[in-house]
């Protein structure tokens, strides 16, 4: 478990000085996840404690979100005149691209199949 | 007695243990609920959560920024959860390899939809061009889509609403629309989720099993990439015309 967490906590460490010394556009711990799949594959399989820990961290990455989601709070009143256009562009957009991303992978996946 | 009273308010004030305590007491009543109701996704554990959080940071008037200095070992805790996406991701790496192709393809589809949709359903319902310009990388995760809405001019503020409203929507309808458009194949439900709905959607695809998880960060992370190209892109376009 600690040795899991100090893999994971270094790689997030090397994405994140990665990401600032080439002026990077990506979040750090995503160029993190970039270094520690490639570090995977080399190994050719994932250690236990490993697997375990990072099975705990993503079962309660709901919770870890809760703290900065929280921050909706502070622009309700940006909601103002405005609520229709944002409300619908949040939700009906969405569900636009969830349906479209979703259709398209099926269509390709199946054409694939049946060259 | 009242000294006391005052000595455990200056306590309180500068330790982060109250915020903490209220974050993961509010977190296990939301999913107790969530649970409770057969994992139905319209009681979001996120959105539980916050709810209950909020109702008590407004009652006490304390200030957001108080109650995330003290959550803040929570939050942090996203960096290593995001870097583990990388165990998922390698199990499955077979399926992945076998379907890089349409990934690519619905990764581009996807991508163009999230930033188009949402532009022009805020334009079709008078929305400000600030606005519109803060919509844009509404599917991104949150530094990202800070990034993007910095760089073309948009409102942080609007956006971080935006990203928000998205993932907790796109969280809490995706079981049901999967389900509509008889979408059975985690992965590509997966995938659709991470592209749509950032890390709040992945949190949710997670709870689903870990082919459903690892698509879906995929998706998260390919999207974020995307949109940091395609946004300027788009804008230089539509400023050419």
């Amino acid at each position: 478990m600690v040795l899991a967490l100090a893999a994971l906590v270094t790689f997030q460490l090397a994405g994140e000085a990665t990401v600032r010394l080439f002026a990077l556009p990506v979040p750090g711990p995503v160029v993190g996840l970039v270094f520690l799949y490639g570090a995977l594959i080399a190994r050719g399989s994932v250690p236990d404690d490993l697997r375990a820990t990072s099975n705990v961290l993503l079962q309660h990455l709901m919770l870890f979100l809760v703290p900065a989601t929280t921050g909706l709070m502070l622009h309700f009143r940006r909601l103002g005149d405005e609520w229709l256009p944002i409300v619908l562009a949040a939700v009906g957009g969405t569900a636009v691209t969830m349906t479209l991303t979703a259709v398209t992978l099926r269509l390709l996946i199946g054409k694939q199949r049946t060259p | 007695m009242i000294s006391g009273c005052r000595e455990l308010c200056a306590f309180l004030q500068t330790s982060p243990l109250l915020w903490l305590a209220v974050t993961l007491l509010a977190y296990q009543i939301a999913y107790a609920i969530y649970l409770r109701s057969g994992r139905n996704p319209l009681v979001n554990p996120v959105l539980g959560s916050i709810s209950i959080i909020i109702t008590v940071l407004l009652a006490t008037r304390t200030p957001y920024r108080t109650y995330f200095d003290g959550a803040g070992l929570v939050h942090f805790l996203i960096g290593p959860a995001t870097v583990a996406m990388a165990v998922p991701l390698y199990t499955h790496t077979a399926r992945l390899k076998k379907v890089l192709l349409p990934l690519a393809g619905s990764l581009f589809v996807g991508s163009g939809t999230a930033v188009v949709s949402a532009v022009a359903i805020g334009w079709l319902f008078g929305a400000s061009t600030d606005t519109l310009l803060s919509l844009t990388p509404k599917s991104t995760t949150m530094p990202i889509a800070m990034g993007i809405t910095e760089k073309i001019g948009g409102s942080p503020s609007l956006t971080s609403l935006m990203v928000t409203m998205t993932g907790i929507s796109g969280a809490i309808m995706a079981r049901g629309l999967l389900k509509l458009l008889r979408i059975d194949d985690l992965a590509i439900g997966g995938f659709a989720v991470g592209v749509s709905a950032h890390a709040i959607g992945t949190a949710y695809a997670l709870q689903l099993g870990e082919v459903a998880g690892a698509f879906s960060a995929l998706g998260m992370g390919l999207n974020g990439v995307a949109t940091t190209i395609l946004v300027p892109l788009l804008m230089r376009f539509v400023a050419n015309r």
